[in-house]
């Protein structure tokens, strides 16, 4: 689903360049259940933007379902953006002016999706997320818990083969962290390829593959067995 | 598209505020545009009344008293026309139309016990459409060219002359005194006169006989065809002279044997500084309609500006920059034409409103007999111009939406979702 090689990126400003992923080598299957980890400042959520085509990056090759990602115009990456992939992120970013139905119902307006029609499939997503009540509250007007699960139903309603979950529960109590890790535990078993960026063990546990990346370079991994995450491949810190 | 509307809608139902403020500058700038255009109008159309009561190309000619010694006659010689003059004028001058000759005599006209004192004019059939009279089929006719012929002892008299003299009885075929001789009045004049309106017209042949025994008169008026610039109209009024100094033995470059009023020139000099006026209002107009567009496009960037998360979550969601771009620049032209046409229907309302009073003023005076002079008529702006508006703010609301559209396509999503 995902492969990524030797990937560089620095962001420059005009006094220092810094140089925040220094060759990374990646792969992420098909349906895998996967957190990344790392201290801030790792490159963790540079990677994860990359990994959604938010950002781009310098050098190396990203391919997303087989397909090149590099150099794509503005108007393709939303297209990959709008098809591929959900983002949840941590302080929700739902918008405020929209009642909770029309936040989930958005990607489908981009998708041209009829109004009656992307409402209707706005409902059952929030109805999944146990939110049909909520359907017409505000933002403002929803706890932690339920703003995140609308988030998440909003990156699910277009059908999309991975979710990218930038500090989910970061913004969270422990109680409301546990919900939210089991909706998106649920997904990834339908099917779903989830990358979670967090610095929660608590979170990273849940998943089945933990990714450690310190100062821009993979560290280690470990996968989970019998339930235990184990290290495998230490990888070998290339010189950059 | 609906579904996009239906989305814009939405976006700026929900901030009312922001919306009302942005729209307000483009209201008060087409207010403005339309108000003082229908102000400029307003001025035109009274003066172009004013102007239109009479021919506009109307030459008057009046003989003076030489102030020039000339070819061995002395200075100080009063002047006057024959009637071989209006031949001359006719004849000579290829721009001349219409022409009359005009003679004046102050009679007392009675009718039965009733009698006044009233100008009586002798003049020829062109006179009618030179100053534009009325007379309505059922008030009968001007002076014709059998009537000159003939000499035939014919009156017409203005409508005032005929209220006062015949009340409710009807003038026409009727025989008034005029000083000590018998006229039969044939036609009723329904236009009232600049100043005041109660004159009286015989044949000119006939007023030559009766009330001029030594032939001399002292007023010519034509019309001329052809001459449109003032340049033009001082080089005929220039040929005028010289051909009255041949004929009248007198300098043409003595001013005061012969004066000379050119309507034509008035006209053009009166137009041009309308050009103007009209010139200088739609500059204003249009500037404060910049005005308008520039506060909104402020506005509108401001506010891209506020909404930067709210951008970068849409395109992070799948938004493409020219559905941003669309967006954007549909919601000002949204709000620029919405609140433009709040502005010109305010504006319109307006001058309406001025307008109806006016006309209402103007009612009463026509009932006062008053004489009609106002330099402000029908102050309002043509339907028309709703059309020309729309496009107006249309291309505003594109102009105004482009700048800040531009600045929320450039915004990056990560950066717009880290801000809090």
């Amino acid at each position: 689903m995902i492969k990524i090689r030797q990937l560089h990126k620095s962001y420059r400003t005009e006094a220092l360049s810094l140089h925040v992923l220094k060759g990374v080598d990646l792969e992420i299957g098909s349906g895998e259940y996967v957190s990344i980890m790392g201290a801030s400042g790792s490159g963790k959520s540079t990677l994860l933007n990359i990994l959604g085509i938010l950002d781009t990056y310098d050098s190396g090759e990203y391919f997303l379902n087989g397909t090149l990602i590099k150099n794509l115009s503005e108007t393709q990456a939303a297209l990959y953006r709008n098809e591929m992939i959900g983002f949840v992120f941590q302080s929700f970013n739902l918008i405020n002016f929209k009642n909770a139905l029309e936040n989930v119902a958005l990607p489908l307006y981009y998708k041209k999706v009829g109004r009656k029609k992307r409402n209707i499939i706005a409902l059952e997503h929030l109805d999944r997320m146990g939110l049909k009540d909520w359907a017409h509250h505000m933002p403002n007007e929803l706890s932690g818990g339920q703003k995140q699960r609308v988030a998440i139903a909003r990156a699910l309603i277009s059908d999309p083969k991975i979710i990218l979950a930038d500090e989910p529960t970061g913004a969270l109590d422990s109680k409301t962290t546990v919900e939210v890790m089991e909706v998106l535990t649920d997904l990834n078993r339908e099917g779903i390829t989830t990358i979670i960026v967090t610095h929660e063990p608590s979170v990273a546990d849940a998943t089945h593959r933990i990714i450690h990346l310190k100062d821009g370079m993979i560290e280690y991994e470990t996968r989970k067995d019998n339930g235990v995450h184990v290290a495998t491949h230490p990888q070998k810190p290339r010189m950059a | 598209m609906t579904d996009q509307l239906h989305e814009i809608l939405g976006t700026l139902k929900k901030n009312k505020m922001r919306t009302t403020l942005t729209g307000l500058s483009v209201s008060w700038g087409i207010f403005i545009l339309i108000v003082l255009l229908g102000a400029g109008n307003g001025l035109r159309n009274g003066v172009m009344r004013n102007f239109s009561s009479r021919a506009v190309n109307r030459i008057s000619l009046w003989p003076g008293t030489t102030s020039m010694p000339h070819k061995g006659l002395k200075s100080e010689r009063n002047l006057h026309f024959t009637e071989s003059e209006v031949e001359l004028i006719r004849n000579e001058l290829e721009e001349s139309r219409l022409i009359t000759a005009r003679s004046n005599t102050s009679q007392t006209i009675s009718y039965g016990s009733e009698y006044g004192s009233y100008q009586v004019r002798g003049v020829m059939p062109n006179y009618f459409d030179i100053e534009n009279l009325i007379i309505a089929p059922e008030d009968g006719r001007f002076i014709n060219q059998l009537d000159m012929k003939e000499t035939n002892k014919v009156i017409v008299l203005d409508k005032k002359v005929a209220d006062l003299l015949f009340k409710d009885e009807s003038p026409l075929g009727k025989q008034v005194k005029v000083g000590q001789i018998m006229f039969k009045v044939v036609g009723v004049n329904t236009k009232k006169e600049q100043w005041g309106g109660s004159n009286t017209y015989i044949p000119f042949t006939t007023a030559q006989a009766i009330f001029n025994p030594n032939r001399k008169f002292y007023q010519i008026t034509f019309t001329v065809d052809g001459l449109v610039t003032k340049e033009e109209n001082d080089r005929f009024n220039e040929s005028l002279r010289t051909l009255m100094g041949q004929r009248l033995n007198f300098n043409p470059e003595d001013k005061q044997a012969l004066w000379i009023y050119n309507a034509q020139s008035d006209y053009v000099e009166t137009m041009k500084i309308f050009s103007v006026i009209t010139f200088i209002v739609a500059l204003i107009g249009i500037l404060t309609l910049i005005a308008g567009i520039v506060s909104v496009s402020n506005i509108m960037l401001v506010s891209v500006k506020e909404r930067t998360r709210e951008i970068g979550i849409r395109k992070a969601i799948g938004a493409t920059p020219a559905s941003i771009l669309k967006t954007i620049i549909l919601e000002s032209i949204i709000i620029t034409t919405i609140f433009g046409y709040i502005g010109l229907m305010m504006g319109i309302g307006l001058t309406e409103t001025i307008n109806f009073f006016m006309e209402q003023a103007a009612n009463a005076q026509a009932v006062s007999d008053e004489p009609q002079m106002s330099i402000f008529t029908n102050p309002t702006v043509e339907v028309g111009y709703a059309l020309f508006a729309t496009i107006i703010l249309i291309i505003s609301g594109v102009i105004a939406g482009y700048l800040p559209a531009r600045k929320a396509v450039k915004v990056k999503p990560i950066e717009a979702m880290r801000q809090e």
